[in-house]
């Protein structure tokens, strides 16, 4: 894997410290028909960081995550207000397609959606639709790696992705998303599924891949927040004026080792302690 | 209740349930079974009633006349092949039509139209397929005939073939279109969201995701129309032109007879059919011989169906 540019634009800042903005979150709020699902979300997301969202179920993580390569566009009832920039590119542009968005920012689902194809058609599914021709079996092989997965199904690639087990699928879309060699990488609850060794080897994995890419992790568990990420935003639900429904708002963002020894906002630190609710 | 909260008081009685419930329960499985029961009893009826008569005609009819030229019953000449190459015209130009535009309307329908689209659409259709077969005979006799197939070749005669096939093909449009998105429709959602995730087009997730995951009920949407195609009657009987019998012919702009016109033609008049040879029993034979025709596009629909299934 080649990636000259990427390594041109490496920034020269602390590395600790994320480099140039790739997401600028500016007043963003998100609508499913009348209902608000998240509020006045603001951020920076900088590149060669993992930024976790933690918060209590409900409080718009996904939402906020599928906002990034325009997955909100697939829900006709779904409203996204406010700007996001990409390395500041206006997202939102009506000029901008939304499929060459998702080419470069890719995405683990919440849920393991594997294609009904072959496990190795699966992998290949997103260099081929990106125009790779000829052949793809070291970017499977090296996507499986990856996703630590190889190994279980490198004698049964010609199988169905469906007839993995939740954990192996949940895998296999991970290598899948790798597979295209995204820029940015979102991942919800990647590891929801997995057994503490696969967890294990996917943190790993996210850690050696920042290097080259940036990744946003939805994750419920603060422990591994704690463990993979650099900076980690706290989101919470808050009962608005205009309805009674719940609606999700952004608590605090800030380096993770600040959210978890000593935030700044009360709301986080129940949170965090498991004081919440 | 106290007896619940002391286990080791159980006996097998605790476990036993309502008499009554269970007498309720095996009167249902009873009248349930009946009513399946009575499906196969008519079906088997029909059969046996097609056989009798198809093996009177089997068993005195003179093999030569099976094999002949053209199908006039009354004269004596049963040309089975004549029929048979009616049907197969008839069926490929209606399939020709059906499957192309019954899928581009599923495909429209289910992965493009926005939602108030969809909702103006889907009753069209439904009107589409409720006009009776008789109103579109007149029209593929009184329109398709001269507008399009009479354009396509100038040697095409008012009643066609052609004609016929085609407006059968507009009949089954409606068809595919419904099992079709159907199908597509019930293709999960998270399956798109993957494919758009990877950054593929819409088209390309249409082809490569939807419609693969969507195969097995596209096929049964195929078979469906096939088979209603081979049994569609009042179109062909109306603009294929052959009343009665028609010679062996392969052109589809010609008049033609399928087996179904073959049936309904002679036994609009069943009294004069009677006695007049063999041509009563020809009808039955005929009868049977689709039904075995569709029984076996049926069968192998499963089999292509299951076997699809267990691929994925
Ligand atoms: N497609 C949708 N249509 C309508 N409402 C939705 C839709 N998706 C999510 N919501 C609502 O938006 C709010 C935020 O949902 P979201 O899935 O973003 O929460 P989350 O923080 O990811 O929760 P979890 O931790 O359980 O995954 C919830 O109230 C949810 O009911
Ligand atoms: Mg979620």
């Amino acid at each position: 894997m080649t990636d000259a540019p990427m390594v041109g634009s490496m920034p020269t800042s602390a590395p600790s410290r994320g480099g140039a903005t790739v997401f600028d979150v500016h007043d963003v709020s998100v609508h499913y028909g009348d209902f608000r699902a998240v509020r006045d979300v603001s951020m920076q997301v900088k590149q060669h960081q993992i930024t976790a969202f933690i918060g209590p179920s409900g409080c718009g993580k996904s939402t906020m995550l599928r906002c990034f390569n325009r997955m909100n566009d697939l829900i006709d009832t779904a409203r996204v207000e406010g700007d996001i920039s990409y390395h500041g590119v206006d997202l939102y542009d009506p000029a901008v397609n939304p499929v060459e968005v998702r080419r470069r920012i890719g995405m683990v689902f919440q849920k393991p959606n594997p294609f009904p194809k072959s496990i190795y058609d699966n992998v290949a599914y997103g260099p081929k639709v990106a125009g790779a021709k000829g052949n793809l079996d070291d970017v499977v092989e090296q996507a499986l790696q990856g996703a630590a997965l190889w190994d279980e199904v490198k004698d049964r690639l010609k199988e169905s992705g469906m007839s993995l087990s939740g954990g192996q699928q949940q895998r296999l879309c991970i290598a899948r998303a790798i597979a295209t060699d995204p820029e940015v990488l979102l991942m919800d609850e990647p590891c929801s599924a997995l057994d503490p060794i696969a967890t294990g080897r996917i943190e790993d994995l996210m850690v050696e891949i920042k290097e080259r890419y940036t990744i946003i992790i939805v994750t419920h568990n603060m422990q591994q927040a704690a463990r993979v990420s650099d900076r980690t935003a706290f989101f919470t639900t808050e009962v608005s004026e205009e309805s009674d429904r719940r609606t999700g708002l952004l608590v605090e963002f800030s380096d993770t080792d600040k959210i978890f020894t000593n935030p700044a906002d009360e709301r986080t630190e129940n949170y965090v302690t498991g004081r919440f609710g | 209740m106290s007896d619940l909260t002391t286990p080791a008081a159980y006996t097998l009685e605790d476990f036993r349930g309502s008499r009554k419930r269970m007498r309720t329960e095996h009167l249902v499985r009873a009248v349930l079974f009946l009513a399946a029961l009575l499906s196969i009893v008519i079906s088997v009826l029909i059969v046996a009633s097609l056989v009798g008569e198809a093996w009177t005609f089997v068993s005195q009819v003179e093999a030569a006349s099976l094999w002949s030229d053209g199908w006039f019953p009354r004269r004596g000449i049963y040309d089975i092949k004549t029929l048979l190459t009616g049907t197969l015209i008839v069926t490929v130009i209606a399939m020709a039509v059906a499957m192309p535009l019954g899928l581009g309307a599923a495909i429209y329908l289910s992965e493009y139209a926005p939602a108030g689209v969809r909702k103006l659409l889907k009753p069209v259709l439904e009107i589409l397929a409720g006009i009776p077969s008789v109103v579109l005979g007149f029209f593929a006799l009184t329109f398709l005939s001269p507008v399009i197939v009479q354009r396509l070749s100038s040697e095409a005669t008012q009643f066609n073939i052609a004609a016929a096939g085609i407006g059968v093909g507009i009949l089954t449009i409606p068809l595919v279109a419904s099992i079709s998105e159907d199908a597509m429709r019930s293709v999960p959602a998270a399956l798109r969201e993957a494919s758009y995730g990877l950054g593929a087009r819409k088209i390309t997730t249409t082809i490569r995701v939807v419609i693969p995951a969507a195969v097995s009920g596209l096929v049964a949407a195929f078979i469906v129309a096939v088979s209603r195609a081979i049994g569609e009657t009042m179109v062909v009987f109306i603009a294929a032109g052959a009343t009665g019998g028609s010679l062996f012919s392969t052109d589809p702009f010609k008049p033609g007879q399928t087996m179904t016109a073959a049936i309904a033609s002679q036994a609009a008049g069943t009294d004069q059919v009677r006695g007049a040879g063999l041509t009563f029993q020809s009808l039955f034979f005929v009868a049977l011989l689709l039904f075995a025709i569709t029984l076996v596009l049926n069968v192998l629909a499963g089999r292509f169906v299951q076997r699809v299934r267990q691929a994925y």
